[in-house]
């Protein structure tokens, strides 16, 4: 199964090169160059679809076929002289995404939130699991009847007896108010 | 299209001179409000209790419950 033919694995070759080109960089997939590479050359004007950089070093189409090419002269005189088409056909050559199409939501958000609880689950079971067999026994102090011997001893002492703890005790009646 | 020309001077000041009466405002209200909601009731609350604190009654009352370290309680 491994012994594919010349032919095949050039065939191979070229599906994933134009997968890669497509995939990683739309950017480049309308700049006319001849290797297969994922990295960028950034020694040349590079385009971008940015918020707040509005103008790219490079329109987005680079290489024009003819009727690109009368375009662009006819671009080069009167504007009037444009139809609506022509001018739309113009920014797309310059441009790849208008600034709606760059701001148009994705379905990032719900991957967001199910990560968010797939991890809160998670931390959840080996809190559990942590409670279970790591943590000591609890200090005796805890315990239902020293904790109601200790209120019991707060109260005896008036312990914020204005605003605090034992203003909330009625002393004639020995209750909570 | 022709948009009128967007202002381009004087941003902070607007700005400033629309937000600092309101920022102004509010913090005398936020102010006001806790003097007359917090610290004036609290200083009642303390008033009250000790117009009618009897020390020797409550000195005795919590002797008697034994928290005291340097005075025994009454009968021993």
């Amino acid at each position: 199964m491994l012994h594919l033919t010349t032919g095949r694995v050039g065939c191979l070759l070229s599906k994933q090169a134009v997968v890669a080109l497509t995939g990683s960089g739309a950017r480049m997939s309308s700049h006319g160059h001849h290797e297969v590479s994922d990295s960028v050359d950034m020694s040349q004007p590079m385009y971008w679809d940015r918020l707040d950089t509005p103008l790219p070093d490079r329109p987005w189409k680079d290489v024009l076929d003819s009727t690109d090419k009368s375009l662009k002269q006819k671009e080069k005189g009167p504007w009037t002289a444009l139809s609506k088409e022509e001018k739309i056909a113009l920014y797309r050559l310059k441009f790849n995404h208008t600034y709606p199409e760059m701001k148009r939501p994705s379905h990032e958000w719900k991957t967001v939130i199910g990560g968010m609880f797939i991890f809160f689950g998670i931390t959840g079971l080996v809190v559990f699991w942590q409670g279970h067999y790591v943590y000591p026994p609890q200090p005796h102090t805890f315990g239902e009847e020293w904790q109601a011997k200790q209120i019991q001893r707060m109260l005896d002492m008036r312990i914020n007896p204005i605003e605090g703890f034992s203003a909330q005790w009625d002393y004639k009646n020995k209750q909570w108010k | 299209m022709s948009l009128a020309k967007p202002a381009m001077r004087g941003l902070l000041g607007k700005r400033l001179r629309f937000h600092l009466p309101i920022a102004f405002a509010l913090s005398l209200v936020a102010a006001a409000a806790f003097k007359y909601g917090v610290t004036g009731p609290r200083k009642q609350a303390y008033a009250d209790f000790y117009k009618q604190y009897d020390t020797t009654k409550e000195f005795n009352n919590m002797r008697d419950a034994g928290v005291f370290e340097s005075v025994r309680t009454t009968g021993e």
